[in-house]
């Protein structure tokens, strides 16, 4: 695994020491994404973290069962799927904190009695890997088009044993934390969509993580910003 | 969801071009789209582009006991799964036709080839056997699966490196991965009578032939379905061209893995995060940036302070009996009907009432 620091830039495997820990921890990883990339969903996107991939497609609005639809609004449906063996709990969790993540964006009251279906393929998995989703969803439904009241983005806090706050940790990190608080920020207030924690804290831990995240989403916005300007330089 | 159907004026049109020896994307009637194969941080990931179709495969492996059958063989299991991301056609959980076809042929063609010394696989015999699991997923459907998802296969297990193994006595424990030495025959599916047909040649094709060969020329297994009569001739003549094709194919898998190979040894950047394109305008990355981090300390002070404390209290728990212990008085029953409280008898004092407002602890 590849392990990026801010201090040194060596190349291959390198652990973390703990004076490096200190100028990091406040650190987001290389992030990067990709839109487009498949031919068949309306909507496709990668997102990378770090070494953390995941590929989103997006289908919608579509045709919806009768047993699903809903009579005013459009029926989100998330499917994560892991890269080894059948989908368990922890994927199920994970696809409801997506799911009513992109239900409080989406402005579902445009496309009544449809579906707005969101898969998830993981790709990697090195920390922080709902966020990572939360953001591959993101890029994608904005990839397909679909209307949306606010872009929402999500950071990953997690608190080490000695109370230091590392934000977008790796599995090691994760791992050996005793505290995981993941965020979704949305764009335009920077309120909390949603929060995922696990673990045990403080309140005036969490308030920091808080802060914390929402100072570092202005970071992602921005990239999805710059994202989208690139995308359509190119049209006069 | 239910997929497009073809209209006829396509699939004239499609059937005519066939004919006329001519594609949909321009090919030659024996020509392969672009493949590009790229593997992951982690040994045994690799996915596959052929065209615009694109494949995930992931092999791991685990310590199990052996079948009763086959107490020195290690076991083999392989999954493929049509994800929904592929076609707004493939729903979770369905068994579909497809899926069972592909799954089917990609077990075929590995497991029987025994392109995977089995033998080598065991530990200790009768006891512990590793457990090899591959699992294909299935990302992008633009026609000519079987191949993808065989190439994708053969690649991730060439690159796969299976853990190694101390031995003392009765414990078994498992080292770092290291290098091992099993490089399987490469076996690889091409499809018939329109090499790699896409998704809309796919459609009109009234039949299918796989040939299974590795680059020595060996058939592993042929399979045709359709109900397509084919004559001697034409079988051999497609048995040439898929030996070329294999052989093709072979060497831009190893190609692939020395490539890898060599990044790794050299410590460079490798896995899926490098190999995504710069240069395209869908695509921008980022650099490690750092956040601010100053004022987050008071923020989150001046928001304690400023919220109230609640003026709820809990109410302590009452020891009911050894190991049950009640919280909460509860509300009115609002389950019971008028008439039947004159039937039973309420002597209690404390009333029953919703699970939300009474909170029962049994400890055993």
């Amino acid at each position: 695994m590849t392990l990026k620091s801010a201090s040194c830039a060596t190349r291959g495997l390198c652990l973390r020491t703990m004076t490096e820990l200190d100028q990091s921890c406040s650190v987001l990883r290389e992030y990067g994404s990709e839109q487009s990339l498949l031919s068949k969903p309306d909507g496709s996107s990668t997102f990378v973290q770090g070494d953390t991939s995941i590929l989103a497609g997006v289908y919608g609005p579509a045709e919806v069962k009768v047993s699903k639809e809903i009579y005013d609004r459009a029926t989100v449906e998330v499917l994560i799927q892991p890269k080894m063996g059948l989908p368990g709990v922890r994927e199920r969790t994970r696809e409801q904190c997506v799911r009513e993540t992109c239900k409080a964006a989406l402005l579902l009251t445009l496309h009544p009695r449809s579906s707005v279906t969101v898969i998830l393929q993981v790709i990697h998995d090195d920390g922080s890997l709902l966020s990572c989703c939360l953001n591959a969803a993101c890029m994608a439904l904005m990839d397909a088009g679909l209307p949306m009241s606010h872009l929402f983005c999500s950071v990953t806090c997690a608190i080490s044993k000695e109370g230091q706050i590392i934000i977008d940790p790796t599995a090691r990190q994760e791992k050996e934390c005793r505290a995981l608080l993941t965020f979704a920020i949305e764009s335009v207030e920077c309120n909390v969509l949603m929060s995922s924690t696990t673990g045990s804290f403080s309140v005036q831990e969490l308030q920091q993580c808080i802060a914390i995240s929402q100072k570092a989403s202005e970071q992602i916005f921005q990239f999805y910003r710059d994202s989208v300007k690139r995308r359509y330089s190119k049209i006069k | 969801m239910r997929d497009t159907p073809l209209s006829n004026c396509e699939r004239l049109f499609l059937l005519k071009a066939i004919e006329a020896k001519k594609r949909l994307d321009g090919r030659q009637t024996y020509d392969y789209r672009n493949i590009k194969i790229t593997f992951g941080t982690d040994y045994g990931c690799c996915s596959v582009e052929l065209g615009k179709t694109r494949v995930l495969c992931q092999v791991s492996c685990e310590l199990v006991p052996p079948k009763d059958s086959r107490p020195t063989e290690g076991i083999m299991f392989f999954n493929l799964e049509l994800s929904p991301m592929a076609s707004p056609a493939f729903e979770p959980n369905r068994q579909s036709e497809l899926l069972v076809t592909l799954n089917r042929q990609l077990e075929r063609c590995l497991r029987n080839s025994k392109c995977i010394d089995t033998e080598s696989l065991c530990v200790v015999s009768g006891e512990k056997v590793w457990q090899i699991r591959v699992d294909v997923h299935v990302l992008n459907q633009d026609g000519n699966l079987m191949d993808a998802a065989s190439i994708a296969a053969i690649s991730a297990l060439s690159h796969f490196r299976r853990p190694d193994v101390a031995i003392q006595g009765q414990d078994v424990t498992v080292v770092s991965p290291e290098t091992a030495e099993k490089r399987p025959r490469l076996f690889i599916c091409i499809s018939y009578l329109l090499v790699d047909p896409c998704e809309r040649e796919e459609r009109v094709k009234d039949g299918l032939l796989v040939i299974a060969m590795n680059k020595h020329r060996e058939i592993c297994s042929i399979q045709s379905s359709g109900g397509i009569m084919l004559l001697k001739d034409q079988v051999l003549r497609c048995s040439k061209i898929a030996s070329v094709k294999v052989s093709e194919i072979t060497e831009l898998i190893n190609k692939a893995l020395e490539n890898d190979r060599k990044i790794r040894k050299e410590g460079g950047k490798f896995g899926f995060a490098e190999s995504m394109p710069k240069e395209r305008i869908t695509t921008l990355k980022r650099d490690d940036a750092p956040v601010e981090m100053t004022d987050v300390k008071e923020t989150a002070s001046d928001i304690v302070n400023r919220t109230e404390t609640t003026t709820e209290v809990v109410p302590s728990p009452v020891l009911v009996a050894m190991g049950t212990a009640q919280v909460g008085e509860g509300i009115v029953n609002s389950w019971a009907l008028d008439e039947d409280e004159e039937d039973e008898p309420q002597t209690e004092d404390r009333k029953t009432g919703t699970v939300s407002d009474v909170c029962f602890c049994a400890v055993e």
